[in-house]
């Protein structure tokens, strides 16, 4: 067993440690909320973290073939939330809808996918792929300039208000209850997402460990140069993993839309930072430490609001970032970043 | 028989055995003499920051007399205190190499010392009636500022490149949450700000108008070039420069690389302090909104569109981007912001086509034709189309009513039209040769139909857009911007 895979399961270990310790304290030592309080919050925060893990995955996949910080994933992720909206209002509205109702949400999750993934195909084309070569400092300004772009370009086409999806007449409003009716809630549409998401994630998975593209984006996250030398294409695989994660980002952000049922132009940015997060400590690069950190983002944030307030979660979770930054900057599952000279 | 021809010397080569010295004795001789020459002689000793710092004011005051007192402060306040806001950034980002997105907190960081050092207002039960000369306030403004810069550069021992970017960003965010919504003991006033704000106060001077503000901003702003021109050519400024390069080189020749970084955002931080506090006293007040996302990114559009690690660039950049701003804004008039646009469109076209002006000339006139075509046809076709208002017109209304199509009710066709724009800009940067000039065509005729129905109507979030653009723009055809200069990466 080599060190860096010892470090990851000592890292994995010491997490594990000290979530049941939380559980423990959650449980025992706050009588007034009881138990089912914490496993209400946990069902909401895992909900919640496999749509930060969607969104992180690829933050993560773009981060580890090309070293850049893709400010521009959170507005994709909106933009796909407005795709899938589009599709909705274009089928009849959430009220009648002119198909039925599985296919419809079928539909928009198809759509808002191939829309966000072209985008970040377009992003990638005009933004990035002439800064291949640039200082690094280059392509996160052009970054900076797509995000504002799309951000604005959304308030202008689609107004300053607020659209509200109406998840729960799509789907209606039920859900299982686990230890009677004042026990532990989960809607259908949570059950939905959850499965959704990993489903998502493990064919991705799949794709990048068996299949030839996979196999080149791997060697051409681990040295460009070198792969280009072996017959690959870099610009194809880059492209090819923009298309990826972009798309990803576009199903997280119909996800968010049929969860909360309000999308608006500025909805990319918190979460956009927060998938950015969810990588960070899963280990940037490390598909996943991705799905890993977005579920643990999720919690946090889930227990946070719970337990503090709805204005302070956002400052836990940023805690945990520099934190996790700070300390360990190769996050849970990463390797550390050797530096090339 | 070997006869040695001497070897012919061509004039153009380099002239061995002519001495510089005699072959420039006429040029030295014709110099002007006397008062003139030694101006001359002066000037040309000069070093850059001084004839910076000499052609400024030489611009800027001959506007003077003949600009009102609101566009005074809209323009000429606003273009100061941004190009000072850019020389702060661009010792961060320009010499120093580093992001630094959390640069519009100390802005607001120098603005809220200022005025709580020198004004009445109170919150939560707390009241505060310090009334401090501006002197001292200003000075406790930039220490504030210095010393949090030197706070948030000490994070970047251990970050590197897009880790900073996001701490920075996230020392942003909390700067926004500290002073809306955590106000601790009333001192920022929540989301109402800070109202009641001293004009600066010099021991027993006053500055009250407008033109004072602007002498004063003027006068800083000169200062400071010429602090950070000798900075920029000190040791210091040389090491900047080298660390940015390549740090590990940089550390290896023996520099306190580290140092470097946290001095750079701080001697950043305490300008943007310096900004802050006069902006402050200026429009008497500092409140949240004043320090968002969007100033960021208009700084950013500042620095990137002058050049990085240029001074000059700082200054034109700030002049070119605040006033276009400003134009944009939703309260001057329409018609200005339509010449704007139009302006920069053909501009931005003929920079980014790289095509004979003749031929530009032809794709001109054809998109008027077309124009003119378009609106015929459709006009015939469809009386909805072209039956709509032109939004403030001024003297175009005539030509944009029969050229522009323009709907009664734009409304979806606004948006495909804003699509299909995005759609014919792709393609015309993909088309070559005479393709590409037949695509300008209903591209500019597209653009001139989003703009009349869409664009002109929401001016404050179009110009947004358009900064958005020329980040990515700016970076992708000329990263070094207008005065920057071309680096060379050695891989």
């Amino acid at each position: 067993m080599n060190s860096a895979r010892g470090q990851r399961l000592g890292n994995l270990g010491g997490l594990g440690l000290v979530l049941v310790a939380w559980m423990f304290y959650a449980v025992y030592f706050s009588p007034t909320t009881g138990w089912t309080f914490f496993f209400q919050l946990t069902v909401n925060g895992i909900i919640l973290g496999s749509v930060y893990a969607l969104i992180a995955l690829g933050y993560s996949m773009v981060y580890g073939i090309l070293k850049l910080l893709n400010f521009a994933h959170g507005d994709v992720y909106m933009i796909g939330a407005f795709i899938g909206f589009g599709v909705l209002t274009l089928l009849g509205g959430p009220l009648n809808p002119a198909i039925p109702v599985a296919l419809l949400v079928f539909c928009m999750f198809v759509v808002a996918m191939l829309g966000s993934g072209f985008l970040g195909l377009a992003i990638e084309r005009f933004a990035y792929r002439p800064l291949r070569d640039a200082p690094r400092i280059a392509p996160l300004i052009s970054a900076l300039g797509v995000a504002f772009f799309l951000e604005n370009s959304a308030l202008l086409l689609f107004g300053s208000q607020f659209r509200s999806y109406d998840g729960f007449d799509l789907i209606s409003y039920n859900g299982i209850h686990i230890g009677g009716d004042n026990g532990v809630f989960i809607q259908y549409l949570g059950v939905l997402v959850i499965v959704g998401a990993f489903l998502l994630m493990l064919a991705l998975l799949a794709l990048v460990r068996w299949t030839r593209l996979g196999k080149a984006m791997r060697a051409v996250s681990f040295d460009r140069e070198a792969a280009a030398m072996m017959g690959i294409d870099p610009d194809r695989v880059i492209a090819a993993t923009f298309f990826i994660g972009s798309a990803l980002a576009g199903a997280a952000g119909v996800m968010f839309g049929l969860l909360f049922s309000q999308i608006y132009h500025l909805m990319g940015f918190l979460a956009g930072l927060k998938g950015f997060t969810a990588a960070v400590v899963g280990g940037i690069g490390s598909i996943p430490g991705a799905m890993l950190g977005g579920l643990l983002v999720g919690l946090v944030e889930s227990w946070a609001k719970g337990y503090l307030n709805g204005n302070v979660s956002d400052l836990v979770v940023f805690g945990i970032l520099i934190g996790v930054m700070l300390v360990r900057p190769s996050g849970l599952l990463g390797t550390p970043a050797l530096q090339k000279v | 028989m070997t006869e040695t021809t001497p070897p012919h010397v061509p004039d153009t080569s380099p002239q061995i055995g002519v001495d510089q010295w005699v072959a420039q004795a006429d040029e030295r001789t014709d110099r002007p003499t006397g008062v003139r020459g030694r101006i001359a002689a002066v000037w040309r000793r000069l070093p850059p920051a001084g004839k910076l710092a000499l052609l400024t004011p030489a611009i800027a005051v001959p506007f003077l007399p003949f600009v009102s007192e609101g566009n005074l402060f809209n323009y000429g306040l606003f273009i100061l205190i941004y190009a000072l806001l850019a020389l702060g950034l661009n010792v961060v980002v320009g010499f120093a190499g580093l992001l630094d997105l959390g640069y519009v907190a100390f802005f607001g960081f120098g603005a809220y010392t200022y005025a709580f050092l020198s004004g009445t207002h109170g919150n939560k039960g707390h009241t505060y009636t310090h009334h401090w000369d501006a002197q001292w306030s200003i000075l406790a403004a930039i220490l504030v500022c210095a010393v949090l810069g030197l706070f948030l550069g000490s994070s970047s021992r251990r970050l590197l490149g897009d880790y900073l970017a996001i701490v920075t960003l996230f020392f942003g965010q909390a700067f926004v949450v500290f002073t809306n919504a955590a106000d601790p003991y009333g001192i920022t006033n929540g989301s109402n700000g800070l109202a009641n704000v001293d004009p600066l106060k010099f021991f027993r001077f006053t500055i009250s108008t407008t033109r004072g503000y602007y002498w004063f901003l003027l006068g800083c702003v000169v200062v400071v070039l010429i602090v950070l021109y000798c900075i920029s050519e000190s040791r210091t400024g040389r090491a900047w420069k080298a660390s940015r390069e390549d740090p590990l080189a940089a550390e290896l020749m023996g520099m306190p690389v580290n140092r470097l970084k946290i001095m750079a955002f701080s001697l950043g931080a305490a300008i943007a302090g310096l900004a802050g506090s006069v902006f402050a006293a200026a429009q008497t007040g500092a409140f949240p909104q004043n320090f968002s996302t969007q100033v960021l990114i208009l700084i950013y559009a500042v620095v990137i569109l002058g050049g990085t690690g240029s001074l000059t660039g700082m200054l034109v950049g700030a002049a070119a981007i605040i006033a276009s701003n400003q134009v944009l804004d939703s309260t001057s008039p329409p018609n200005v912001a339509r010449v704007l646009f139009y302006s920069a469109l053909i501009a931005t076209v003929y920079f980014t086509m790289r095509s004979s002006w003749q031929r530009l000339l032809v794709a001109f006139a054809a998109t008027a034709a077309f124009g003119f075509a378009v609106h015929a046809i459709v006009g015939a076709v469809w009386s909805r189309g072209t039956a709509g208002q032109v939004t403030s017109g001024g003297f175009l209304t005539g030509v944009i009513q029969n050229w522009v199509l323009l709907p009664t009710n734009p409304g979806r066709l606004a948006v495909y039209g804003y699509l299909l724009m995005i759609v014919c800009i792709v393609a015309l940067v993909q088309l070559k040769g005479w393709w590409r000039l037949a695509l300008l065509v209903p591209t500019l005729y597209v653009t001139a139909f989003v703009w009349e129905n869409l664009l002109v109507q929401q001016p404050a979030v179009t110009r947004y857009v358009l900064f958005g653009a020329l980040l990515i723009a700016v970076m992708t055809i000329r990263p070094q911007g207008l005065f920057g200069t071309a680096k060379v990466e050695i891989g």
